[in-house]
């Protein structure tokens, strides 16, 4: 064991009170930290989940919507028009909107329907059971999620509570296939097809005679996926009223989506930052008392380098266990969290912030090794 | 027979104090043999801690010399120092002397750790010499569950364990009462004397220097009196405190 090692560890063993006090408190900003970098994960994922997960690489919208989804109205003459193109594999239209469902203990699921044609981009891969099986049919595929919140399965019948002009209609759908990670603006989905969706969705009195159904975009999957730009300036250049977006652009504009994400990327930058402060201060302090030590081991012949390494390996240390009782705490939190609590633990994300909490042990005790570095034997000592 | 250890050639230490300059060692040189234990008094203000830190190369003189083992120190890179103060001094001081997260025992060897001598001789040599200070059954004690004749004790066996060519010893007996003083200077100059060590104490405590065999005194920076003889060093100590 090199002779910083042996120093840092030995102070940290026979402090282990003090240390594991300043571990407890880094551990609680770990927990902080991982549960806001959830937290963001959870809540940009039930916003953008389904667009995320879209198989296409395009998606079309009205002209001046400015890529908002709910914002954007096409006919089915632009869907045509748009399939006509050339390099355009599939597309498919997909209609939006919110309604609910009854569940049998009277409660209310408030789910995102989506309108898709089966077997087109838009509607995701059935991972138990069917697709339904006619554009007219009264059945539906639902998220995992639903499923969940629930416990509806696939075979049984859901009753969609829907206000038709200024009464409220109820509908009765066959659950007929699963699918997963499929959640849109905050809610958990659920797909049927288009002229289901047209006769389902909340409709004002206006609308109530209506059966064609509104589109609210067309989501392209390219026969080479490689010509995102090119294909986009063909569409914008060929159909009319229409511009097309990819799909970080399509994600970027789901309202409050990257408002949302910026506050919480905010929050955990700060929890970071107030973490530096905290580790900071901590050695800063406890360099300050150890000035005469300091002076000591410097006077009978330790180098700067043994003392200052000795200072960032402890610094490490303390950060590390600080860092792991936190990721323990957190994973072992998480089991209690219930589905509807939007936290998603992503690896990349986790890594991201355990790699930051682990940089922030170093960088907030830097200001203490340069000092400890600087210490004069002769001053501490008194000798001067 | 006894060889020069530590030499201190016309060695001058300038500060600049309210725009002036002061010279707080003027002029000092004196050597000191293999084996002798040298004390270093006069009144505050003598310049005998600054004429210790820079034999403890902790301050480079303004001019002269000063060798240990023929190295002439006041011209030597940072660097070079903190390596001789490693391996050619040993050094006890005044108070907070003792790293307090390490037991007696870990104290004494982190000097050999330094020196990369920790094997099992070196360690079986640090217990030996604790047994010889009286600290057998304080080996696995941390300096503050020990008196401060003990703590003193181990940061003599520190000053020791690596045969240094030189031990300073910076007020030794500030925080001991009369008993454990006159203890830990007898015992500090066996240890010289048996090791064969060029032994160097600061003191304000004149009776201290019944237990060295010689003393330099200093006063406003100046090297002004040298007691050698046993009848001229008894007279002084037994003067009392300075």
């Amino acid at each position: 064991m090199g002779l910083s090692t042996y120093l840092a560890l030995k102070e940290i063993w026979r402090n282990r009170g003090r240390f594991l006090l300043v571990a407890l408190v880094i551990a609680l900003i770990t927990l902080l930290v991982l549960f806001i970098a959830a937290l963001g994960e959870g809540l940009g994922t039930n916003n953008r989940q389904y667009v995320s997960n879209l198989d296409a690489q395009l998606v079309v919208f009205l002209d001046k919507s400015d890529f908002i989804i709910t914002s954007s109205r096409l006919d089915q003459s632009t869907l045509k028009a748009v399939r006509r193109l050339d390099g355009i594999a599939e597309a498919g239209p997909i209609s939006t909107s919110s309604t609910a469902i009854l569940l049998p203990d009277g409660k209310v699921l408030k789910v995102s329907m989506l309108g898709v044609e089966s077997g087109r981009p838009g509607l995701p891969p059935v991972i138990e059971g069917r697709t339904y099986q006619t554009q007219l049919a009264k059945e539906v595929v639902i998220d995992r999620n639903v499923a969940l919140r629930s416990d509806i399965k696939v075979g049984d019948e859901i009753t969609i509570r829907s206000t038709q002009g200024t009464k409220d209609e109820f509908f009765t759908l066959k659950v007929v296939g699963l699918t997963e990670g499929q959640a849109y603006f905050f809610a958990p989905t659920i797909f049927v097809p288009p002229s289901t969706w047209e006769r389902v969705r909340p409709k004002s009195e206006a609308e109530a005679s209506k059966t064609i159904p509104d589109i609210n975009v067309i989501a392209i999957k390219l026969d080479d996926p490689s010509q995102v730009e090119v294909m986009k300036a063909r569409i914008n250049a060929t159909v009319s009223n229409v511009q097309a977006a990819d799909i970080a652009t399509t994600i970027n504009n789901i309202p409050g989506y990257s408002a949302q994400q910026g506050t919480v990327q905010t929050q955990g930058v700060f929890t970071l930052l107030i973490g530096v402060l905290v580790i900071g201060g901590f050695f800063q302090i406890q360099i300050l008392q150890k000035v005469p030590q300091i002076g000591v081991l410097k006077a009978i012949g330790s180098s700067n380098a043994v003392v200052g390494l000795a200072a960032v390996i402890q610094i490490m240390v303390v950060t590390a266990i600080g860092v792991g009782i936190g990721g323990l705490l957190t994973y072992v939190f998480s089991l209690f969290f219930p589905p509807t609590i939007p936290l998603v633990f992503n690896g990349q994300a986790s890594a991201f912030a355990i790699a930051a909490l682990l940089f922030i042990g170093p960088a907030g005790g830097l200001v203490s090794v340069i000092y400890a570095v600087r210490i004069e034997p002769l001053k501490a000592l008194r000798l001067s | 027979m006894s060889t020069v250890a530590l030499e201190v050639r016309n060695v001058i230490k300038t500060f600049s104090l309210d725009g002036g300059k002061i010279n707080a060692v003027d002029d000092v040189s004196f050597k000191v043999n293999s084996g002798e234990f040298v004390a270093l008094v006069g009144p505050s203000g003598s310049g005998k801690t600054t004429m210790l830190s820079i034999l403890a190369a902790l301050l480079t003189p303004t001019e002269g010399q000063v060798l240990i083992d023929g190295q002439d120190l006041s011209r030597m890179s940072e660097k070079k120092r903190v390596v001789l103060r490693r391996e050619k001094i040993g050094f006890t001081f005044q108070s907070n002397n003792l790293i307090p997260y390490l037991t007696a025992k870990e104290n004494v060897e982190f000097m050999l750790r330094l020196n990369g001598k920790a094997d099992r001789a070196g360690r079986a040599r640090t217990q030996e010499l604790l047994a010889r200070l009286g600290l057998s059954d304080r080996l696995h004690n941390l300096p503050a569950q020990m008196s401060g004749g003990q703590q003193q004790r181990v940061a003599i066996a520190r000053a020791l364990i690596h045969n240094p060519t030189v031990v300073l010893a910076d007020e030794p007996t500030a925080s001991l009462d009369t008993e454990r003083a006159y203890q830990v200077v007898e015992t500090f100059a066996n240890l010289i004397h048996e090791n064969q060590r060029a032994g160097i104490m600061v003191t304000h405590d004149l009776r201290m220097c019944q237990y060295v065999d010689r003393v330099l005194m200093m006063r406003d920076g100046k090297l002004v009196q040298v007691y050698e003889t046993k009848d001229e060093i008894m007279a002084l100590a037994n003067g009392g405190v300075h």
